[in-house]
Order: C-alpha cells, then structure tokens, then sequence
C-alpha cells in the first residue's frame, strides 16, 4: 500500500478526531462555567454535589469513564444501544471530563479576581448579570488563558482514547492500519498529526493572548 | 431636606465595634469632609452609606426614602432589592484605589454605565463624557487604557465615571491616600473644582489643609465615634484634647 493511499484512510481518521476535538470544547467550555458557579453556590447541597463531581472526575481514568457512558446503559440499564452511539458516547463522555477540569480554572480565575471590581460595578449600578458578563468574565478569561491552552492541548492528545470504545479516530486507525501493513509509518503520521494540529492549537492560542495583552 | 440621614449607626466586626452609634446627615449643596486616625471608623462608615457594608443597627435614609431602618428588636432592616436600587442612583463613590475597569478605554469606563445602565442616549452620553475629561484635564486620554495612566490621573477618571451618571451626592474614600505629593495636588484641585459645580460632597481624607479649605462642616471620628463636628475654623480651633492632638500642627 502507497503512503498516499495510508494517508488517504488516516484522513478519516483525522477528521473524526478533529470532530470529537470541536465537539468538547463547544460543550465544556459553557458547561465548566455552569460547574464552576455551582461549586461555588452558597447552597452547600449543590456545591457539595458539584465538588463529588468533579472529584470523581478528576479522580478516575477519562478512559473508564468513556466505558461507563458507553456500556452503561446497556449493563445498569439493559438499553441496547445502536452502533452509531459509540461517536455519542466519546462526545459526553469528554465533554462531562473536561467541563469538570475547565470548571476549576473559572473557579480559579473568578476568585482571583479584586473585590474592588464588584464593588465598583454595584456603586455604578451594574445588575449582577452585566456585572458578571461585562467586567468580570472578559478578565477572567485573560488570566486564565495559558491554563486553558493547557488543557486543550491535552485534548488533542487525549481524544485517541475515543479507541477503547472502538470509536475510528485518529488513533484506532493507525492501529489497525499498522498491524494489518506491518508498517511504523502509520503511527508516525499519527505522531505527525497530533503535534501539526497542537503546534496549531498553540499558535491560535498565542494569538489570542496577545489581542488581550492591550491592558494588564 | 436632607440629601443623606444615617441615624444611630452601629456596626461591629467580630466582637470589634467599629462605628458606635453614629448620626450624621448631610444636606444639598453641603461639602463634609471627615477626618480621624487610621481605624477609627471613617471609611466603614462611608461602607456603610453607600450599602456596600449593611449596618447592625440604625438608619439610612436619603431624600426621605428609607434604605435601612431598624426592625422591633433594632436592628437594621434593608428595603427591597429594586427600591435600593433605586436609592443607588442618588450617590456615587470614589475609591482609594481607583477600582477602574481595565479591560476598558478612559471612554468606555465612563460611558459604559450611563449607555448600559441608564439606557441613555449613546451620542449625548459620549457628549458629556468629553465634557466631563476636558474638566478632569484628560482630554487627550479619552481612548487610554487605565494601565497606561498615572494614579492621578486614574484617580480623576474615577471622579468623571462616577459623575457621568450624575449623581446628586458624591462620596470620595480617601482619594488620594495611594498618591505622591504631585499626584494628590492634582486630584484635590479636581475637587475642589466640583466644589464650586455645587455638588454635595463627603469626603473621608487624610489631607488636612484640604479638608479645612474646602469644607462647610468637617467631621471628626474617633474610635468608632464623632468626637467633634462643626465648621472648619471651629474644629481645627478647637479646645478639644483628642482633636488638638490629632490635627497637631494643624491646628490653630
């Protein structure tokens, strides 16, 4: 088989990674900021709550966790579950995952914030939701940025876990290509592809940096 | 009538009683400067004016509506969220620190409350905004980042973003107590000029021969208590022991 044909059939693979990629941080990203007000509630049941939560995730391998979306439904639930609910069950899997790690930078970025700037907003008359929105969040995001980069980088490399449940991402498919070619090449375009698309992740992410690097 | 009451004030931090019944009021026009060592309550009880602190015990009352008073076993009771709110708008307070938003130009720190707050019109908003920095000798800031600004200069900012939404009574915090020498002179020469807009003022400072020059009535706290009140030549004439020794050299 040419390089061009493995390629050819690593694309598909690349692009369901990409896909699981997108997918989870569209979604975590709101949602770690929902998680993050509730582990921050002044309600101690939805803040203990959300605190078990996050622990657990946390606390347990992503790839068990992918197992148990996938198979739980049918092993706790007996739920028969199509072919097509593998790529769903990466997609939450990941996306409950990482909310709970982004719902800890917010949490971290939020309460670092000065209490003048609360206070400032509340003389000027600010409601609490534009107080949030309008002057807290855009600062917050700028500090927490190089944790976020982190993170998403980590991303990149983590959604080759999609393979445990069979998902045809990236990973799986230089597996399968490699074993059934007796071939290393595979797995170097895979190396490849992970480090392109991260070089570009922190390229993206350098950029924005600097476009909020205007005030300090 | 008087633009601010507080009647029988009493807040206490853990077992520490900071403000110990203390009734002030403040009428329109009237510029009251308070003055007192460090700890004696001052900036507590301007907390307490603005609501950014609530009281214990006490009123708070300003043109007639009540913000806070005291229930049967008085202690403070505060009005509903929507009426406080609409008390908020009588005052506005300028911090010791500035507490600029940063991630906001000179101009959108000034207009961004008026335009999302007030729902006023953008084009006359943005108008008095350029007034209000030709007043503050900031006219050349208008799209500055507070970064790039000097303390004084952040500090008169501050004094146009709580104007612009023209408040009838202003409440600086020790306004110049994080600035040089240089930088204070310039922020006190900005309020003096409010001084003669008529702006009703109460001003917590450390800056004596301010206080005195620009006041109708200085305030002289002590321990959580108003030791001495009255008009400047008096206060700083007085035959009061504490009030002799605090003001020192400054007095006559």
């Amino acid at each position: 088989m040419s390089i061009k044909m493995m390629i050819l059939q690593l694309a598909g693979g690349m692009l369901v990674s990409t896909q699981i990629f997108i997918v989870t941080l569209v979604f975590s990203l709101p949602l770690g900021l929902i998680i993050a007000f509730g582990r921050m509630s002044k309600n101690s049941i939805i803040s203990t709550i959300v605190k078990f939560y996050i622990s657990v995730m946390r606390g347990t391998p992503l790839m068990l966790q992918l197992m148990m979306v996938y198979f739980g439904p049918f092993y706790i639930f007996g739920i028969k579950v199509s072919n097509s609910y593998r790529l769903w069950a990466t997609f939450i899997g990941f996306t409950v995952n990482y909310a709970a790690y982004f719902a800890e930078i917010y949490r971290s970025g939020i309460q670092s914030m000065p209490v003048g700037q609360y206070e400032a907003a509340r003389l000027l008359g600010y409601r609490k939701s534009q107080t949030f929105f309008r002057i807290i969040l855009p600062q917050v995001i700028k500090r927490i940025l190089p944790s976020v980069t982190n993170e998403i980088i980590t991303l990149v490399k983590d959604t080759s876990l999609a393979f445990t449940i069979s998902v045809s991402e990236m990973f799986s498919m230089a597996r399968a290509l490699a074993s059934s070619q007796t071939s290393m090449m595979p797995f170097v375009a895979a190396g490849l592809f992970y480090y392109v698309f991260n070089l570009i992740v922190a390229f993206v992410m350098e950029r924005v940096e600097k476009k909020l690097s205007y005030y300090q | 009538m008087n633009l601010l009451e507080m009647n029988h004030v009493k807040k206490t931090y853990q077992n520490l009683e900071v403000i110990k019944d203390i009734s002030l009021t403040v009428k329109k026009g009237e510029i009251v400067s308070i003055i007192g060592p460090s700890g004696s309550g001052k900036s507590t009880l301007l907390r307490c004016a603005t609501m950014l602190e609530t009281m214990d015990s006490g009123e708070l009352i300003y043109l007639g509506e009540k913000a806070a008073w005291n229930d049967h076993t008085g202690r403070s009771v505060y009005a509903a969220k929507k009426e406080r709110r609409k008390i908020r708008e009588n005052y506005g307070l300028v911090f010791q620190n500035f507490n600029l938003f940063p991630h906001y130009s000179v101009m959108k720190n000034i207009t961004d409350a008026p335009i999302t707050v007030q729902n006023r019109d953008k084009k006359e908003v943005y108008k008095s905004a350029r007034e209000l920095l030709k007043k503050m000798g900031l006219e050349d800031k208008e799209q500055a980042y507070p970064c790039q600004l000097s303390g004084g200069q952040s500090q008169r900012v501050a004094i146009a973003r709580a104007l612009a939404l023209n408040p009838k009574i202003l409440f600086f915090d020790e306004p110049t107590s994080a600035l040089d020498p240089e930088l204070t002179g310039e922020v006190l020469k900005v309020i003096r000029s409010l001084a003669d807009l008529d702006i009703t003022m109460v001003i917590v400072t450390h800056e004596m021969a301010f206080a005195r020059d620009i006041s109708d009535r200085i305030i002289f706290m002590d321990d959580g208590i108003i030791v001495e009140e009255g008009k400047p030549e008096d206060v700083f004439s007085s035959d009061n022991l504490r009030t002799k020794s605090f003001l020192g050299r400054y007095g006559q």
